[in-house]
């Protein structure tokens, strides 16, 4: 499995993991909207931290140069990404730690599985990791009769409620707190039955459930927000301590890790950890970052081991255009501006990257037409353009992707939206012929029957109109005005 | 399970990375620097201890300020005030001070030897230490295992953590607090007590780490006046 000159480097392989939908967004999306519950939760939730972002955003005058130094350090680091992943891999070798590397999720699974199993441990804590969902690690483990426990709060509630997350930062941002205290009281043990539905109650629930756990676990898997190629320095960003615990109290710790996160230099952290807490939690700075470096004797594990993940992301990175998605830090600032994220939710994205960031980064990790509807789940509004810290162009990122979606499925038989666009094209090259098209147009003013709108089209227009009224074409065409009252010359 | 073939997993990788960069034709940009890179407020000084005092408070830390002669007092008083009985102390916490604890009206002092374990360390109360650095735009205090900060767990299991910064190792900045920093000792960033927004994306303070924090900033008596 020799990759050659010339060759596009491989997309994220089908049947494991979570980067492909089982149903097209439109449909998925859909039966979302219906849920009405999930809209009030989804409102709430995203007006809040649309709010505290934009003060905790607007207190920091050099906001947009740190915004324009976290692109270009993202920029300079993926234009020399194999200099800096071998860097990185001398030194956490060099400070103890064993780096492996994993082309795709089947080869990261294996490896993951491989580790835990020479420990002889049979259960595993983890950090909350987009990268080992991404790659379905949790199901790899369990088919090796390995149970991972999640500590994150969120990830805790999606695990207890067999559910999948929706939200990259808060995974369970589609439950509010009475589903979450009635979860708890029907599925953790030891509960108080009369738990209440205060967020600090049931924070404090899952303190108390998970403490015997993190005391006693020998085995830890995480991910990072950062690598720092120069020291071999790896930093996970969290809030509640249980990444402190994971990354502390066991004996090894495994951490996967995308190829992208990784940054050339310790001062590029300067402009990363300004951009991240502010963008995601709305925080000036999140409740606790842990940094280490391979092993250090008799402070927290003596065993490290660091994948390396590929799985798509050197797709992605021979994409001229679609490579700036790989600059994401995961904030998720973008899914609480969408405007269709904040209706729809996470779950119809089908994907564990949901919102804007999720519809250019899961179709570049797969190829497009493996999740062809997502480039179209947008409005292109460029709200998500105007929140992300590292100046990602999604709204180009997307209209590129339906570019490729169009080039990759042109058929002998053409649609109707090709025929349509093909005659205006047509139309548009001739004075004449435009003049006479126009004119034609108001024939669809037989379509609106006296309504000022077209309500209905015929097939195979009626596609169009199927979730969108037309305005009836005007009795006169603009050319004819203008002629008509003498403006011209 | 498949026989790995790591060394041809690594070439693999490396050669997709070079490949990619070509097709796509990257450059590697020069990256401005022209944000803040030092803050206004000079280290130290009573503006910069003013403005870390406020944020910490923000996030619902406690503070309270003392000179060096009566540091070991503050940190009696910070324990007693969170209910603290049983104190575990880094062996590199300064010897007065742990003096001043060992004859104070607390059930147990324990000097961690480096071999106490989680379970062990689940039954003490609090822990108290010194820092490496903090910053005060954020409201962040920095621990990098120096010893009188000791290994991460100490001050990770106990519920009340007490952490004792001097004025001078306070700065303005984010960047200025990196640069003070030895990246590769292990190192946390602690920003107030553990907290969540995994509910309603509301902040709760109080879920895995250290439920009370307590800064105590021992000022110079210059700075009081």
């Amino acid at each position: 499995m020799t990759t050659f000159l010339g060759m596009p480097p491989p997309t994220a392989p089908r049947g494991v993991g979570q980067l492909r939908g089982t149903v097209p967004f439109p449909h998925a999306a859909r039966v979302a909207v219906e849920d009405a519950q999930l809209r009030r939760n989804l409102a709430h939730a995203t007006t809040s931290i649309r709010a505290k972002r934009a003060a905790v955003v607007a207190e920091v005058p050099d906001w947009e140069q740190l915004r324009r130094a976290g692109a270009a350090i993202k920029a300079a680091a993926m234009a020399r990404l194999d200099e800096h992943l071998t860097a990185l891999e001398a030194a956490v070798t060099a400070r103890g730690g064993t780096v492996h590397w994993a082309r795709d999720a089947h080869e990261a699974n294996r490896i993951v599985t491989r580790l835990v199993q020479a420990t002889g441990e049979r259960d595993v804590v983890k950090v909350k990791s987009m990268a080992t969902q991404e790659i379905g690690l949790n199901e790899a483990l369990a088919e090796a009769g390995i149970s991972a426990h999640e500590t994150d709060l969120a990830e805790l509630i999606v695990q207890l409620a067999g559910d999948r997350p929706s939200h990259i930062l808060v995974p369970a941002i589609h439950r509010n707190r009475a589903e979450v205290r009635d979860l708890f009281r029907r599925r953790m043990p030891g509960v108080d039955p009369r738990l209440s539905d205060d967020p600090a109650a049931l924070a404090a629930a899952a303190r108390s459930y998970l403490r015997e756990r993190f005391l006693s676990t020998r085995v830890a898997i995480c991910g990072a927000n950062f690598a720092v190629a120069e020291t071999g320095t790896c930093l996970v960003v969290e809030s509640e301590g249980n990444g402190r615990m994971c990354l502390t109290l066991p004996d090894t710790l495994v951490c996967v890790l995308g190829i992208e996160k990784v940054l050339p230099r310790w001062s590029d952290l300067e402009v990363m950890l300004q951009l991240l807490p502010r963008s995601s939690t709305g925080e000036r700075m999140n409740p606790y970052t842990s940094a280490w470096t391979g092993v250090t004797p008799g402070d927290g594990p003596q065993a490290f081991h660091l994948v390396l993940l590929d799985n798509g992301r050197t797709a992605a990175l021979a994409d001229p255009v679609g490579r700036d998605a790989l600059h994401c830090i995961k904030c998720s600032a973008c899914l609480n501006v969408c405007p269709v994220y904040a209706r729809t939710g996470g779950h119809a994205y089908g994907s564990v990257y949901p919102g804007p960031i999720g519809a250019v980064l899961s179709p570049l990790l797969t190829g497009v037409e493996d999740n062809a509807s997502l480039p179209f789940a947008s409005t292109l509004c460029g709200a998500c353009y105007d929140v992300c810290p590292v100046l990602i162009d999604i709204p180009s990122i997307l209209v590129d992707l339906r570019r490729r979606h169009v080039d990759e499925t042109a058929t002998t038989v053409p649609s109707a939206e090709r025929v349509a666009l093909a005659t205006a094209a047509w139309a548009m090259r001739d004075a004449g012929r435009w003049r006479r098209a126009g004119r034609l147009g108001r024939i669809g003013r037989l379509l609106a029957r006296g309504h000022g709108r077209i309500r209905t089209l015929p097939p195979p227009l009626s596609a169009w109109t199927a979730s969108r009224d037309l305005p009836a074409p005007p009795t006169e065409t603009f050319r004819d005005y203008w002629e008509r009252s003498g403006r011209h010359d | 399970m498949t026989e790995e073939h790591p060394d041809e997993a690594r070439r693999d990788l490396l050669s997709r990375i070079t490949h990619a960069n070509e097709q796509a034709g990257a450059t590697e940009p020069e990256v401005p620097r022209d944000y803040a890179r030092t803050s206004e407020l000079a280290p130290g000084s009573d503006e910069v201890v003013d403005l870390l005092e406020a944020r910490l408070v923000d996030y619902r830390a406690r503070v309270s300020r003392c000179y060096d002669a009566g540091v070991a007092d503050a940190i009696a008083t910070a324990l007693t005030a969170a209910g603290a009985r049983r104190i575990v102390v880094p062996e590199g916490l300064p010897h007065d001070w742990v003096q001043a604890l060992e004859q104070g009206d607390f059930e147990k002092v324990v000097v961690d030897d480096g071999t106490l374990s989680a379970e062990r360390l689940d039954e003490l109360d609090a822990v108290v230490t010194g820092a490496a650095v903090a910053a005060a735009v954020t409201g962040t205090v920095v621990l990098d295992g120096s010893p009188d900060q000791g290994r991460r767990a100490i001050s990770l299991v106990p519920d009340v953590h007490v952490c004792v910064l001097h004025a001078d190792q306070i700065v303005g900045s984010v960047p200025e607090m990196l640069a003070a920093l030895e990246p590769t000792r292990p190192t946390t960033f602690i920003s107030g007590p553990s907290a969540t927004s995994d509910i309603e994306l509301e902040r709760v303070e109080g879920v895995h780490g250290p439920r009370t924090l307590h800064v105590v900033l021992v000022i110079e008596p210059d700075d009081a006046a």
